[in-house]
């Protein structure tokens, strides 16, 4: 399995309803997660586990990571966290 | 297919995107051009991406990708073209545009039909030659407001600065037989405005109209949509041309008015916009 190195701070998302903020920066040997939900008592841990089963499939294992969720769905959960991990592993290319 | 309403979906917007297909238009254009600033270019693409690989929507999905002359456009086409769409939508449509897209799709087996946006006053002159550019063409959009930029012209309600260009894309697409979209209305308020103004397109020879407002969606279908009873009597006309064709007959008449090819024709066209066409009429005209 590939492994991405978090190199720097990114963000990628909004805090716009049915979208989720996530912000990303290198790590101390783990992931370290923190959320933040609208939904969170009903959702949490569903919104746990999408971003880090998308973490894992990124190759991503040391990152400390925040969102702020404003309702956001799996995919968007998905891409957003696929997003704010390619601008924080590699040079700004859009 | 005959797209009545085609409406635009910014690519980066994930609530609009997850409501876009309940919205009943029979074509959606998720947008990764205008509606999406520079700076989240990569952020929409991923989103697009992620959306169409969960959802089957029903509607047919365009996409339009960013222009040629920018960084983007074939890291567009890299993106999107494993997943399961009807086709692109070409901004700024130009002859190297259209062939480099043409091209690309042609390199990678891709079966995406493309719909070309002219939107420019060069665009606007060589549309002929531009969209004769590739056989994956089955449309062309006008993109009204670059294009009144371009020209110079204040853009109207009235729409009179763009009476040239409509007819002039209206020609082009019925001589290329392929369909004309005509250009958003922007008013996203002024519902008889919109209805007016959809109403001229239609009678002007516009099969359809390019939407950004899902509130213009029932108004639009409703327009370009055929009557009951413009379909009942395109029915009529079908069936006198089957019984014409068996009795060896070369023309009849119907209501007491001659039934000629270009009648037939309308006919046929109109079934097709209404759904009721079927594959059996397609040897009546030859």
């Amino acid at each position: 399995m590939h492994e991405t190195k978090i190199t720097k701070m990114a963000k990628a998302g909004s805090v716009e309803s049915n979208d989720i903020l996530v912000m990303i920066s290198p790590g101390e040997g783990k992931i370290d997660l923190e959320i933040e939900s609208v939904v969170y008592n009903q959702y949490g841990d569903d919104i746990r586990k999408t971003i880090l089963d998308t973490l894992q499939e990124e190759g991503v294992t040391d990152a400390k990571v925040i969102v702020k969720d404003k309702g956001a769905l799996d995919f968007t959960i998905r891409a957003r966290v696929k997003a704010c991990v390619k601008r924080g592993s590699e040079q700004d290319e859009l | 297919m005959s797209y009545k309403t085609l409406l635009f979906m910014p690519g980066n917007n994930p609530g609009m995107l997850q409501s876009s297909d309940i919205l009943g238009a029979d074509g959606i254009i998720i947008d990764l051009e205008d509606a999406v600033a520079l700076t989240e270019k990569d952020a929409a693409r991923i989103l697009v991406c992620e959306y169409l690989n969960t959802f089957e929507p029903q509607s047919d999905i365009f996409i339009r990708v960013n222009p040629l002359d920018t960084p983007f456009f074939y890291k567009d086409l890299e993106a999107i073209k494993n997943l399961n769409i009807t086709g692109i939508v070409l901004p700024k449509v130009s002859v190297e545009s259209m062939e480099a897209l043409d091209k690309y799709l042609t390199e990678n087996n891709l079966d995406f039909k493309v719909i070309g946006l002219v939107e420019t006053a060069l665009g606007l002159e060589m549309a002929m030659d531009i969209l004769s550019r590739s056989k994956k063409v089955i449309g062309v959009l006008l993109g009204a407001e670059d294009l009144t930029l371009d020209l110079g012209a204040k853009r109207t309600k009235e729409s009179e600065e763009i009476a040239y260009a409509r007819s002039r894309i209206i020609a082009v697409s019925k001589a290329l037989q392929i369909e004309a979209i005509d250009t958003p209305w922007t008013d996203t308020d002024d519902y008889e405005g919109l209805r007016k103004d959809a109403l001229n397109a239609k009678e002007l020879g516009m099969t359809g109209k390019a939407l950004i407002s899902p509130r213009h969606v029932d108004i639009v279908n409703k327009v370009f949509a055929p009557s009951e009873e413009e379909i009942k009597h395109a029915l009529r006309v079908v069936e006198g041309v089957k019984a014409a064709n068996e009795k060896g007959l070369g023309a009849f008449s119907l209501d007491g008015k001659m039934v000629d090819a270009p009648i037939i024709k309308r006919a046929l066209n109109l079934l097709k916009m209404s759904g009721d066409y079927k594959e059996e009429y397609d040897g009546l005209l030859k």
